[in-house]
Protein backbone atom coordinates (compact mmCIF):
# COMPACT_ATOMS: atom_id res chain seq x y z
CA UNK A 1 0.00 0.00 0.00
CA UNK A 2 1.04 3.64 -0.97
CA UNK A 3 2.40 5.23 1.89
CA UNK A 4 -0.31 8.20 3.04
CA UNK A 5 1.01 11.57 1.84
CA UNK A 6 0.97 14.80 4.33
CA UNK A 7 1.69 18.11 3.56
CA UNK A 8 3.08 20.74 5.93
CA UNK A 9 2.54 24.73 5.28
CA UNK A 10 3.44 28.00 6.74
CA UNK A 11 1.22 31.40 7.08
CA UNK A 12 2.37 34.51 9.36
CA UNK A 13 4.82 32.62 11.86
CA UNK A 14 8.27 32.96 12.98
CA UNK A 15 9.34 29.44 11.92
CA UNK A 16 9.15 27.76 15.11
CA UNK A 17 6.62 25.51 14.47
CA UNK A 18 8.46 24.04 11.33
CA UNK A 19 11.38 23.66 14.35
CA UNK A 20 8.91 21.52 16.55
CA UNK A 21 8.52 19.09 13.43
CA UNK A 22 12.52 18.85 13.20
CA UNK A 23 12.88 18.53 17.03
CA UNK A 24 10.71 15.38 16.65
CA UNK A 25 14.72 13.86 17.09
CA UNK A 26 14.83 9.71 15.94
CA UNK A 27 10.85 10.13 15.77
CA UNK A 28 11.02 11.82 12.81
CA UNK A 29 12.48 9.13 11.29
CA UNK A 30 9.47 6.89 11.90
CA UNK A 31 7.10 9.89 10.53
CA UNK A 32 9.00 9.83 6.69
CA UNK A 33 8.91 5.95 7.19
CA UNK A 34 5.45 6.27 7.53
CA UNK A 35 4.21 9.52 5.45
CA UNK A 36 5.59 10.52 2.38
CA UNK A 37 6.08 14.29 2.35
CA UNK A 38 4.07 16.14 -0.42
CA UNK A 39 4.75 20.01 0.60
CA UNK A 40 7.05 21.47 3.16
CA UNK A 41 7.86 25.05 2.11
CA UNK A 42 10.90 25.26 4.62
CA UNK A 43 12.43 22.42 3.51
CA UNK A 44 11.50 21.33 0.28
CA UNK A 45 11.25 22.79 -3.21
CA UNK A 46 7.41 22.71 -4.21
CA UNK A 47 5.71 25.09 -6.38
CA UNK A 48 1.97 26.17 -5.96
CA UNK A 49 0.89 24.38 -9.26
CA UNK A 50 2.23 21.18 -8.12
CA UNK A 51 -0.53 21.19 -5.25
CA UNK A 52 -2.93 22.66 -7.49
CA UNK A 53 -2.77 19.16 -9.51
CA UNK A 54 -3.15 16.89 -6.64
CA UNK A 55 -6.28 14.82 -6.92
CA UNK A 56 -8.58 15.47 -4.41
CA UNK A 57 -7.85 13.11 -1.24
CA UNK A 58 -4.44 12.25 -2.73
CA UNK A 59 -2.71 13.93 0.28
CA UNK A 60 -4.89 13.43 3.19
CA UNK A 61 -3.33 15.43 5.83
CA UNK A 62 -2.38 19.22 5.89
CA UNK A 63 -0.59 20.63 8.87
CA UNK A 64 -0.90 24.25 8.74
CA UNK A 65 0.84 26.78 11.32
CA UNK A 66 0.70 30.32 11.63
CA UNK A 67 -2.00 33.26 11.44
CA UNK A 68 -3.56 34.92 8.38
CA UNK A 69 -2.71 38.17 7.57
CA UNK A 70 -2.22 37.86 3.88
CA UNK A 71 -4.61 37.18 0.86
CA UNK A 72 -1.53 35.07 -0.53
CA UNK A 73 -2.25 32.98 3.01
CA UNK A 74 -6.35 32.74 2.25
CA UNK A 75 -5.44 31.70 -0.98
CA UNK A 76 -2.84 29.00 0.20
CA UNK A 77 -4.94 27.60 2.59
CA UNK A 78 -8.04 27.25 0.81
CA UNK A 79 -6.40 25.14 -1.78
CA UNK A 80 -5.14 23.13 0.96
CA UNK A 81 -8.27 22.93 2.64
CA UNK A 82 -10.15 21.76 -1.02
CA UNK A 83 -7.39 19.08 -1.92
CA UNK A 84 -7.01 17.82 2.39
CA UNK A 85 -9.52 15.78 4.10
CA UNK A 86 -7.98 16.26 7.31
CA UNK A 87 -6.78 20.01 8.15
CA UNK A 88 -4.94 19.97 11.25
CA UNK A 89 -4.32 24.14 12.63
CA UNK A 90 -0.45 23.57 14.18
CA UNK A 91 0.70 25.82 16.69
CA UNK A 92 -0.84 28.40 18.90
CA UNK A 93 -1.25 30.99 15.65
CA UNK A 94 -3.13 28.89 13.39
CA UNK A 95 -5.18 27.96 16.54
CA UNK A 96 -5.98 31.34 18.60
CA UNK A 97 -4.20 34.03 16.33
CA UNK A 98 -1.14 34.10 18.13
CA UNK A 99 1.45 36.48 18.88
CA UNK A 100 0.95 38.01 15.04
CA UNK A 101 -2.32 38.53 16.62
CA UNK A 102 -0.99 41.07 19.15
CA UNK A 103 -1.12 43.41 16.16
CA UNK A 104 -5.35 43.52 16.29
CA UNK A 105 -4.45 45.70 19.17
CA UNK A 106 -3.54 48.33 16.60
CA UNK A 107 -4.83 49.25 13.16
CA UNK A 108 -3.58 47.99 9.82
CA UNK A 109 -2.57 51.57 8.73
CA UNK A 110 -0.62 51.91 12.23
CA UNK A 111 1.09 48.76 11.26
CA UNK A 112 2.07 49.59 7.71
CA UNK A 113 3.30 52.93 8.96
CA UNK A 114 5.51 51.72 11.84
CA UNK A 115 6.70 49.53 9.46
CA UNK A 116 7.73 51.19 6.66
CA UNK A 117 7.23 54.46 8.15
CA UNK A 118 8.39 55.02 11.74
CA UNK A 119 10.86 52.12 12.21
CA UNK A 120 14.13 53.74 12.92
CA UNK A 121 16.03 51.38 10.71
CA UNK A 122 14.04 52.56 8.12
CA UNK A 123 14.85 54.62 5.00
CA UNK A 124 12.25 55.83 3.26
CA UNK A 125 12.26 59.69 2.48
CA UNK A 126 9.40 59.50 -0.24
CA UNK A 127 7.04 57.18 2.29
CA UNK A 128 6.52 54.26 -0.06
CA UNK A 129 3.87 51.39 1.32
CA UNK A 130 3.86 47.95 -0.09
CA UNK A 131 0.79 47.94 -3.26
CA UNK A 132 -0.59 45.43 -4.67
CA UNK A 133 -0.17 46.50 -8.27
CA UNK A 134 3.36 47.96 -9.54
CA UNK A 135 4.68 48.53 -12.87
CA UNK A 136 8.15 48.14 -13.20
CA UNK A 137 10.23 48.23 -16.62
CA UNK A 138 6.79 47.48 -18.50
CA UNK A 139 6.64 44.53 -15.94
CA UNK A 140 3.68 44.49 -13.90
CA UNK A 141 4.57 43.56 -10.42
CA UNK A 142 1.77 41.46 -7.81
CA UNK A 143 1.87 41.89 -4.18
CA UNK A 144 -0.55 40.01 -2.42
CA UNK A 145 -3.03 42.30 -0.20
CA UNK A 146 -2.20 42.89 3.65
CA UNK A 147 -6.24 42.18 5.12
CA UNK A 148 -7.27 44.64 8.03
CA UNK A 149 -6.45 41.95 10.71
CA UNK A 150 -5.01 38.99 12.10
CA UNK A 151 -7.13 35.84 11.61
CA UNK A 152 -6.94 32.43 13.19
CA UNK A 153 -7.15 29.45 10.37
CA UNK A 154 -10.61 28.75 11.44
CA UNK A 155 -11.56 31.98 10.84
CA UNK A 156 -10.36 31.40 7.45
CA UNK A 157 -11.10 27.60 6.39
CA UNK A 158 -12.86 24.87 8.29
CA UNK A 159 -10.31 23.13 10.65
CA UNK A 160 -10.69 19.38 11.44
CA UNK A 161 -8.40 19.66 14.53
CA UNK A 162 -5.90 21.64 16.59
CA UNK A 163 -2.28 20.83 18.06
CA UNK A 164 -1.76 23.91 20.49
CA UNK A 165 1.42 25.30 21.57
CA UNK A 166 4.00 28.09 20.69
CA UNK A 167 5.37 25.38 19.69
CA UNK A 168 3.49 22.28 20.00
CA UNK A 169 6.02 19.97 22.08
CA UNK A 170 7.05 16.65 20.26
CA UNK A 171 4.95 14.17 22.48
CA UNK A 172 1.84 16.32 21.03
CA UNK A 173 3.13 16.30 17.35
CA UNK A 174 3.80 12.47 18.20
CA UNK A 175 0.79 11.35 19.35
CA UNK A 176 -1.51 13.58 16.33
CA UNK A 177 0.52 11.52 13.86
CA UNK A 178 -0.09 8.29 15.61
CA UNK A 179 -3.53 8.61 15.60
CA UNK A 180 -3.80 9.67 12.03
CA UNK A 181 -1.53 6.72 10.90
CA UNK A 182 -3.79 4.39 12.81
CA UNK A 183 -7.02 6.06 12.19
CA UNK A 184 -7.96 6.98 15.53
CA UNK A 185 -8.61 10.54 15.79
CA UNK A 186 -10.97 11.79 18.28
CA UNK A 187 -14.38 14.24 17.62
CA UNK A 188 -13.94 16.54 14.70
CA UNK A 189 -12.92 19.89 16.11
CA UNK A 190 -10.83 18.63 18.92
CA UNK A 191 -7.38 20.40 20.46
CA UNK A 192 -5.38 17.72 20.48
CA UNK A 193 -4.07 17.70 23.96
CA UNK A 194 -5.42 17.29 27.25
CA UNK A 195 -8.70 18.80 28.60
CA UNK A 196 -7.52 20.24 32.16
CA UNK A 197 -6.14 23.16 33.24
CA UNK A 198 -2.27 23.20 33.37
CA UNK A 199 -2.44 24.28 37.24
CA UNK A 200 -3.94 20.49 37.29
CA UNK A 201 -0.57 18.83 35.93
CA UNK A 202 1.91 21.96 37.49
CA UNK A 203 4.91 20.54 39.77
CA UNK A 204 4.43 23.47 41.70
CA UNK A 205 1.13 22.54 43.16
CA UNK A 206 1.44 21.06 46.67
CA UNK A 207 2.68 24.70 47.52
CA UNK A 208 -0.59 26.53 46.08
CA UNK A 209 -1.65 28.04 49.77
CA UNK A 210 -5.25 27.02 50.97
CA UNK A 211 -6.38 31.06 50.79
CA UNK A 212 -4.21 32.59 48.03
CA UNK A 213 -3.54 36.55 47.90
CA UNK A 214 -2.03 38.69 45.52
CA UNK A 215 -0.78 41.88 47.81
CA UNK A 216 0.82 43.29 44.58
CA UNK A 217 1.46 42.14 40.99
CA UNK A 218 5.47 41.45 40.11
CA UNK A 219 6.77 40.50 36.95
CA UNK A 220 9.76 38.59 35.75
CA UNK A 221 11.20 41.57 33.79
CA UNK A 222 11.67 43.27 37.15
CA UNK A 223 12.17 40.22 39.78
CA UNK A 224 12.74 36.38 39.85
CA UNK A 225 10.07 34.17 41.56
CA UNK A 226 10.65 31.64 43.80
CA UNK A 227 11.09 28.09 41.99
CA UNK A 228 9.17 26.36 44.29
CA UNK A 229 6.35 28.03 44.95
CA UNK A 230 3.20 28.87 43.01
CA UNK A 231 3.70 31.87 40.44
CA UNK A 232 0.31 33.18 41.22
CA UNK A 233 0.64 33.24 44.90
CA UNK A 234 3.67 35.00 44.42
CA UNK A 235 2.00 37.64 42.67
CA UNK A 236 2.86 36.77 38.74
CA UNK A 237 0.38 36.72 36.48
CA UNK A 238 0.62 32.90 35.47
CA UNK A 239 -1.95 32.26 33.02
CA UNK A 240 -2.11 28.65 34.16
CA UNK A 241 -5.89 28.47 35.58
CA UNK A 242 -6.81 29.35 31.77
CA UNK A 243 -5.09 27.46 30.54
CA UNK A 244 -4.85 24.02 28.89
CA UNK A 245 -2.19 21.49 29.91
CA UNK A 246 -0.25 19.20 27.88
CA UNK A 247 3.23 20.95 27.29
CA UNK A 248 5.22 19.09 29.66
CA UNK A 249 5.27 22.35 31.76
CA UNK A 250 8.29 23.29 30.47
CA UNK A 251 7.85 27.51 31.01
CA UNK A 252 6.99 26.52 34.71
CA UNK A 253 10.25 24.26 35.20
CA UNK A 254 12.29 27.06 33.84
CA UNK A 255 11.38 29.02 36.09
CA UNK A 256 8.53 30.79 33.91
CA UNK A 257 4.92 32.11 34.42
CA UNK A 258 2.84 30.57 32.54
CA UNK A 259 1.78 32.81 28.84
CA UNK A 260 -1.26 31.09 27.59
CA UNK A 261 0.05 29.18 24.76
CA UNK A 262 -2.27 26.17 24.72
CA UNK A 263 -5.19 28.76 25.10
CA UNK A 264 -8.20 27.62 27.27
CA UNK A 265 -9.81 24.58 27.87
CA UNK A 266 -12.77 23.11 26.23
CA UNK A 267 -15.39 24.75 28.95
CA UNK A 268 -13.50 28.39 28.16
CA UNK A 269 -15.12 30.53 25.76
CA UNK A 270 -12.25 33.27 25.99
CA UNK A 271 -9.34 32.41 28.18
CA UNK A 272 -8.52 36.22 28.91
CA UNK A 273 -11.88 37.39 30.31
CA UNK A 274 -11.60 34.18 32.59
CA UNK A 275 -8.25 34.40 33.89
CA UNK A 276 -9.59 38.31 34.57
CA UNK A 277 -12.07 36.70 36.36
CA UNK A 278 -9.53 34.53 38.63
CA UNK A 279 -6.61 37.28 39.46
CA UNK A 280 -9.36 39.76 40.27
CA UNK A 281 -11.12 37.80 42.71
CA UNK A 282 -7.53 36.98 44.31
CA UNK A 283 -6.55 40.69 45.16
CA UNK A 284 -5.91 41.05 48.72
CA UNK A 285 -8.17 43.94 49.20
CA UNK A 286 -11.92 44.95 50.94
CA UNK A 287 -12.12 48.42 49.36
CA UNK A 288 -13.01 50.21 46.42
CA UNK A 289 -9.97 52.30 46.29
CA UNK A 290 -7.60 49.55 47.53
CA UNK A 291 -8.77 47.47 44.43
CA UNK A 292 -8.43 50.18 42.08
CA UNK A 293 -5.23 51.29 43.35
CA UNK A 294 -3.65 47.79 43.27
CA UNK A 295 -5.59 47.30 39.75
CA UNK A 296 -3.71 50.49 38.63
CA UNK A 297 -0.41 48.64 39.14
CA UNK A 298 -0.97 45.52 36.58
CA UNK A 299 1.18 45.93 33.28
CA UNK A 300 -1.08 45.56 30.07
CA UNK A 301 -3.83 43.38 30.92
CA UNK A 302 -4.88 42.90 27.55
CA UNK A 303 -1.15 42.27 26.31
CA UNK A 304 -0.84 39.59 29.29
CA UNK A 305 -4.28 37.78 28.96
CA UNK A 306 -4.36 37.97 25.50
CA UNK A 307 -0.98 37.32 24.83
CA UNK A 308 -2.02 34.07 22.11
CA UNK A 309 -5.39 34.33 21.54
CA UNK A 310 -6.80 38.35 20.76
CA UNK A 311 -7.89 37.28 17.25
CA UNK A 312 -10.16 34.40 18.55
CA UNK A 313 -11.23 36.39 22.32
CA UNK A 314 -14.69 37.24 21.86
CA UNK A 315 -13.98 40.86 21.49
CA UNK A 316 -10.92 39.95 18.73
CA UNK A 317 -9.40 43.28 17.99
CA UNK A 318 -9.45 47.11 19.73
CA UNK A 319 -11.73 49.09 17.22
CA UNK A 320 -11.15 53.00 17.54
CA UNK B 1 -30.03 56.46 13.81
CA UNK B 2 -30.83 60.26 14.71
CA UNK B 3 -29.22 60.95 17.84
CA UNK B 4 -31.99 61.45 19.86
CA UNK B 5 -33.56 58.75 18.93
CA UNK B 6 -31.10 56.65 20.17
CA UNK B 7 -32.43 54.36 22.95
CA UNK B 8 -29.04 52.34 24.68
CA UNK B 9 -29.54 49.14 25.36
CA UNK B 10 -28.20 48.37 28.70
CA UNK B 11 -27.96 44.53 30.54
CA UNK B 12 -28.03 44.06 34.05
CA UNK B 13 -26.87 41.61 36.32
CA UNK B 14 -28.39 41.53 39.36
CA UNK B 15 -27.97 39.80 42.31
CA UNK B 16 -31.43 37.73 43.39
CA UNK B 17 -30.54 39.08 47.09
CA UNK B 18 -30.26 42.53 47.26
CA UNK B 19 -30.26 44.04 44.04
CA UNK B 20 -33.08 42.38 42.41
CA UNK B 21 -35.39 43.07 45.35
CA UNK B 22 -33.79 46.63 45.51
CA UNK B 23 -35.35 46.66 41.51
CA UNK B 24 -38.51 45.15 42.55
CA UNK B 25 -39.17 47.23 44.88
CA UNK B 26 -38.43 50.46 42.97
CA UNK B 27 -41.08 48.86 40.94
CA UNK B 28 -43.53 47.83 43.26
CA UNK B 29 -43.33 51.70 44.26
CA UNK B 30 -44.23 52.82 41.20
CA UNK B 31 -40.93 54.83 40.75
CA UNK B 32 -40.57 55.82 36.84
CA UNK B 33 -37.18 55.40 35.51
CA UNK B 34 -36.18 54.46 31.76
CA UNK B 35 -37.14 51.14 30.58
CA UNK B 36 -33.57 50.41 29.15
CA UNK B 37 -32.83 47.96 31.55
CA UNK B 38 -32.65 44.15 30.47
CA UNK B 39 -32.53 42.82 33.86
CA UNK B 40 -30.76 39.07 34.08
CA UNK B 41 -30.93 37.82 38.04
CA UNK B 42 -27.59 35.91 39.21
CA UNK B 43 -27.48 34.82 42.45
CA UNK B 44 -24.48 36.96 43.45
CA UNK B 45 -22.37 39.96 41.97
CA UNK B 46 -19.32 37.66 42.47
CA UNK B 47 -21.27 35.12 39.96
CA UNK B 48 -21.09 37.57 37.26
CA UNK B 49 -18.06 36.37 35.15
CA UNK B 50 -16.23 39.22 32.93
CA UNK B 51 -16.77 37.03 30.23
CA UNK B 52 -20.79 37.81 30.35
CA UNK B 53 -20.05 41.51 30.73
CA UNK B 54 -17.74 40.87 27.79
CA UNK B 55 -20.00 38.72 25.56
CA UNK B 56 -23.11 40.92 26.23
CA UNK B 57 -20.62 43.98 24.98
CA UNK B 58 -19.85 41.93 21.72
CA UNK B 59 -23.52 41.07 20.93
CA UNK B 60 -25.34 44.18 21.04
CA UNK B 61 -25.21 46.13 24.73
CA UNK B 62 -24.14 49.55 24.86
CA UNK B 63 -23.74 49.34 28.50
CA UNK B 64 -23.99 46.74 31.13
CA UNK B 65 -25.04 47.18 35.15
CA UNK B 66 -23.89 44.84 37.79
CA UNK B 67 -25.20 45.49 41.27
CA UNK B 68 -25.05 43.97 44.22
CA UNK B 69 -25.08 44.10 47.95
CA UNK B 70 -23.48 46.48 49.67
CA UNK B 71 -19.93 45.57 51.05
CA UNK B 72 -20.01 43.36 53.97
CA UNK B 73 -23.89 42.57 53.34
CA UNK B 74 -22.86 39.55 50.91
CA UNK B 75 -25.51 36.71 51.68
CA UNK B 76 -22.05 34.42 50.56
CA UNK B 77 -20.46 36.62 52.99
CA UNK B 78 -17.62 37.77 49.84
CA UNK B 79 -18.62 36.99 47.01
CA UNK B 80 -19.54 41.03 46.06
CA UNK B 81 -15.47 41.37 47.07
CA UNK B 82 -14.92 39.37 43.77
CA UNK B 83 -16.94 41.46 42.03
CA UNK B 84 -15.65 44.52 43.62
CA UNK B 85 -12.04 43.31 42.93
CA UNK B 86 -12.33 42.05 39.31
CA UNK B 87 -14.34 45.12 37.80
CA UNK B 88 -11.04 48.02 38.47
CA UNK B 89 -9.23 45.22 35.91
CA UNK B 90 -11.64 44.89 33.44
CA UNK B 91 -12.30 48.26 33.30
CA UNK B 92 -8.43 48.54 32.57
CA UNK B 93 -9.10 45.76 29.64
CA UNK B 94 -11.86 47.59 28.27
CA UNK B 95 -10.19 50.57 27.64
CA UNK B 96 -7.28 48.73 25.96
CA UNK B 97 -9.87 47.15 23.98
CA UNK B 98 -11.40 51.32 22.98
CA UNK B 99 -14.68 51.04 24.69
CA UNK B 100 -15.22 53.48 26.88
CA UNK B 101 -15.20 52.54 31.14
CA UNK B 102 -18.12 54.35 31.70
CA UNK B 103 -20.50 51.69 30.06
CA UNK B 104 -19.81 49.51 32.37
CA UNK B 105 -20.97 50.40 36.17
CA UNK B 106 -20.72 48.37 39.13
CA UNK B 107 -23.06 49.63 41.65
CA UNK B 108 -24.11 48.12 45.40
CA UNK B 109 -27.89 48.59 45.80
CA UNK B 110 -29.61 47.06 48.77
CA UNK B 111 -32.97 45.46 48.82
CA UNK B 112 -34.23 48.80 50.57
CA UNK B 113 -33.02 51.48 48.20
CA UNK B 114 -35.40 51.01 45.22
CA UNK B 115 -34.98 54.90 44.92
CA UNK B 116 -31.12 54.86 44.17
CA UNK B 117 -31.72 51.84 41.56
CA UNK B 118 -34.09 54.25 39.63
CA UNK B 119 -31.33 56.72 40.35
CA UNK B 120 -28.14 54.43 38.82
CA UNK B 121 -30.75 53.24 35.58
CA UNK B 122 -31.54 56.56 34.70
CA UNK B 123 -28.29 58.27 35.06
CA UNK B 124 -26.81 55.16 33.18
CA UNK B 125 -29.14 55.54 30.48
CA UNK B 126 -28.69 59.51 30.17
CA UNK B 127 -24.83 58.76 30.27
CA UNK B 128 -24.94 56.39 27.48
CA UNK B 129 -27.33 58.86 25.51
CA UNK B 130 -24.25 60.98 25.39
CA UNK B 131 -21.63 58.16 24.35
CA UNK B 132 -23.84 56.90 21.91
CA UNK B 133 -24.12 53.44 20.73
CA UNK B 134 -20.78 50.92 21.21
CA UNK B 135 -22.26 49.11 17.89
CA UNK B 136 -19.55 46.33 17.96
CA UNK B 137 -20.89 43.51 16.57
CA UNK B 138 -21.31 46.03 13.55
CA UNK B 139 -18.12 47.64 13.57
CA UNK B 140 -16.17 44.94 14.34
CA UNK B 141 -17.97 42.97 10.96
CA UNK B 142 -17.26 46.16 8.74
CA UNK B 143 -13.70 46.23 9.71
CA UNK B 144 -11.89 43.28 9.93
CA UNK B 145 -14.85 41.37 7.75
CA UNK B 146 -17.20 38.45 8.78
CA UNK B 147 -13.74 35.88 9.41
Amino acid sequence: MAKPKVAFYWCASCGGCEEAVVDLHEAILKVVEAVDIALWPVALDFKRKDVEAWKPGEVTVAFINGSIRTSEQVDWVKLLRQKCPVVIAFGSCAHLGGIPGLSNFTTREKTLANKYHNSPSVDNPDKILPQLETEINGYELELPEFLPAVYALDQVIEVDYYLPGCPPVPDLISAAVGAILEGKLPEKGSVLAPDKSLCDTCPQKDSKPEVMKIESFKRVADSSPDPDTCFLAQGYVCMGPATRSGCGELCIRGNMPCRGCFGPTSEARDGGTKMLSAIGSLLDTTTEEASERLAATMVDPLGTLYRFSLPTSILKQRLG
Amino acid sequence: MPEDSFEPRIVGFLCQWCSYTGADLAGTSRMQYPPNLRTIRVMCSGRVDPTFIVQALAEGADGVLIAGCHPGDCHYSEGNYRAMRRYPLLLKLLEQFGIETDRVRLEWVSASEGEKFARVVGEMTARLKELGPLNWKKRSAEYSGAA
